[in-house]
């Protein structure tokens, strides 16, 4: 915390004095969005861009090393029988499966992304967390996500939230940081922004919506709420801060809602899969059938597609 | 002061809701007489495509039940239509039919319901099988449901028509679109509120109005669509038909149906929407009166 401070020149502000949302306002330009027309071309982009963007996500009790590594071809190959398709940007799954996942990806642009800290719920003393983190970047990890802890969060201990993050940051090494906010549990935008400012200033590389275990998960509302919170991290630090919702965004109409907002709110640069994730199971395959449906004219069949 | 009649909306039926097509247009047929039946939804290619998603998600729910609650619920249909009668009689009449042919045309509509309620439970019974083989298995063939069926109804009327489709397609289990007659649609869209009142779930039944020569490329070119059922003899559109169908190897099934008369319901209306499924059983003993079978 203190070399981030000094490294980058700027003061960690009282975070009780974060802004408040107005959920009004939110909730109309959140619905402006979506009002956008997009021609067949751009669409045609924007379908391939999501596709290039999303975290392909398998994190249940019941992951086998044979899923992992079907998922992880998955990733690789979307849909063989059609030239030109990207990969999606990484796999994410548990820490004891990074090891089987990155031996799969390891000679592509696929990424392995993990989630540790106790994932789902956080609720594990610090020295656990940091072990979880270590053991799954030493397994190969590229990307580690942690979750806050949401209970000390909202009984107001923003300190140890903010210290907690630095420290994951700090047993990540070279792997890069997704801070997840599991805005689900956060109740109101107030603390969805102040989360987000507290997960920036200590040293987050991304802010991501949800785990996809509680509902609700990645609403626009919550999204844009975040995407502001980076575009006003970057005016202050001239830091980019990457953004991930996760969990709900289950068709590709949600996802070209999500991308215009991005463009809108923070332009161009975030529109890489450097700097914008979808975090999603069955986003990929909604994706396909519709650029499917552009390149054919025919609507198309979950049948035809593979699960995972 | 005299009392102003309050008309009703004609929407369509997607999922169990009554959405406006999400085209928002219309358009306006009229009767024989000139006069104007009312302003209908003008459904688009996107309305096609939402109604057979519903028909998917329907699609399991409605193929697992148990063949005796397809046929109470189908019964239902026949029971709320009754309540219902007069209301479709004056439709009937609005639309050119003369009284009595609209009496009899409900009645044979309720009468056909009930027909292949009778059916759900039976057909398997019949055409299901179970075959000698000459290995130690127990060998038996089984009817199950195609999938989704696309209905094109009959032009030339507004319910039976679409009723005599309708009901043997899901009386076997399977979920259907159905594309309403463009000329007489206005009995469709009020059975589509008797079938909301019915218990039938859902998206098992999805009714759209409009042109059928927009709506009928998107349907049958529909990779989600495993087979249709098409009233008519227009040669122009069975040949789009069997050419669009061979993308995913439709099911394509015309009908040159006078429905108005009683004999126009069997049991083939129902087997053709129905895939044979074999199994093969391993047991000890090969037939015979020494089986355990």
């Amino acid at each position: 915390m203190q070399d981030k401070k000094k490294m980058s020149n700027y003061l960690i502000p009282d975070f009780t004095l974060s802004p408040r949302i107005d959920k009004v306002g939110v909730e109309e330009r959140v619905a402006r969005f979506q009002t956008r027309s997009i021609k067949s071309e751009s669409k045609m982009q924007a379908l391939k861009m999501a596709l290039n963007m999303i975290d392909l996500t398998t994190l249940e009790g019941k992951d086998t090393p044979n899923k992992v590594r079907q998922m992880c071809y998955k990733a690789m190959h979307l849909h063989d029988v059609y030239d030109g398709l990207p990969t999606v940007a990484a796999v994410c799954v548990y820490p004891s499966m990074v090891g089987v996942a990155k031996k799969e990806v390891i000679n592509s642009t696929v990424k392995v992304a993990s989630v540790s800290t106790a994932f789902p719920s956080g609720q594990a003393p610090l020295e656990v967390k940091l072990i979880d983190t270590k053991f799954a970047v030493e397994e190969g990890a590229d990307e580690i996500d942690m979750v806050i802890s949401r209970g000390k969060f909202l009984s107001g201990e923003y300190n140890f939230v903010f210290d907690e993050i630095a420290a994951v940051k700090e047993a990540c090494g070279k792997a890069r940081l997704k801070v997840i906010l599991e805005t689900g549990e956060l109740v109101t935008l107030d603390n969805v922004r102040k989360a987000s400012d507290i997960a920036m200033y200590a040293g987050a590389d991304f802010i991501k919506t949800s785990t996809g275990k509680i509902q609700p998960a990645a609403t626009m509302q919550v999204t844009y709420t975040m995407l502001e919170a980076i575009r006003d991290f970057n005016d202050a630090t001239g830091i980019q801060i990457g953004m991930k919702p996760a969990g709900g965004i289950s068709n590709s109409k949600l996802a070209l809602h999500n991308l215009v907002m991005v463009k809108e709110v923070l332009g161009n640069d975030w529109l890489t899969n450097e700097w914008f994730r979808f975090g999603a199971s069955s986003l990929a395959n909604d994706v396909l059938m519709q650029i499917l449906k552009a390149e054919t004219g025919v609507y198309q069949s979950s049948n035809y597609f593979s699960i995972d | 002061m005299e009392r102003l009649e309050i008309l009703k909306t004609y929407k369509i039926y997607i999922g169990g809701k009554f959405p406006r097509t999400e085209s928002g247009r219309y358009y306006s047929p009229k009767n024989p007489k000139g006069e104007l039946l009312g302003n209908i939804c003008l459904s688009s290619r996107k309305d096609v495509r939402n109604a057979v998603v519903a028909a998917r998600k329907a699609y399991g729910d409605w193929s697992e039940r148990a063949d005796f609650n397809r046929s109470q619920i189908l019964y239902r249909i026949a029971e709320m239509l009754e309540g219902r009668k007069a209301q479709f009689i004056d439709e009937l009449i609005v639309q050119g039919v003369s009284q009595k042919a609209a009496k009899q045309e409900v009645e044979l509509t309720i009468d056909r319901l009930v027909y292949y309620a009778g059916w759900c439970d039976k057909y398997k019974q019949i055409q299901s099988s179970v075959n000698p083989v000459s290995s130690s298995h127990f060998n038996f063939s089984v009817q199950e449901p195609t999938g989704i069926v696309g209905i094109i109804a009959d032009a030339n009327s507004s319910l039976i028509g679409l009723v005599s489709s309708i009901a043997p397609v899901i009386a076997g289990g399977n979920t259907c679109v159905v594309l309403a007659s463009e000329k007489l649609p206005l009995c469709a869209i009020t059975f589509a509120e008797v079938i909301n009142s019915s218990d039938v779930p859902g998206g098992v039944v999805n009714i759209l109005t409009g042109k059928r020569t927009e709506l009928i490329s998107p349907l049958t070119t529909h990779m989600d669509v495993n087979a249709i059922f098409y009233s008519g003899k227009e040669t122009e559109i069975i040949k789009e038909l069997e050419e669009s169908g061979a993308l995913n190897l439709k099911r394509i099934h015309s009908y040159d149906e006078d429905w108005n008369k009683e004999s126009s319901q069997n049991l083939y209306f129902i087997t053709d929407f129905q895939e044979l499924k074999t199994t093969w059983h391993p047991i000890e003993n090969v037939g015979g009166a020494s089986s355990s079978y």
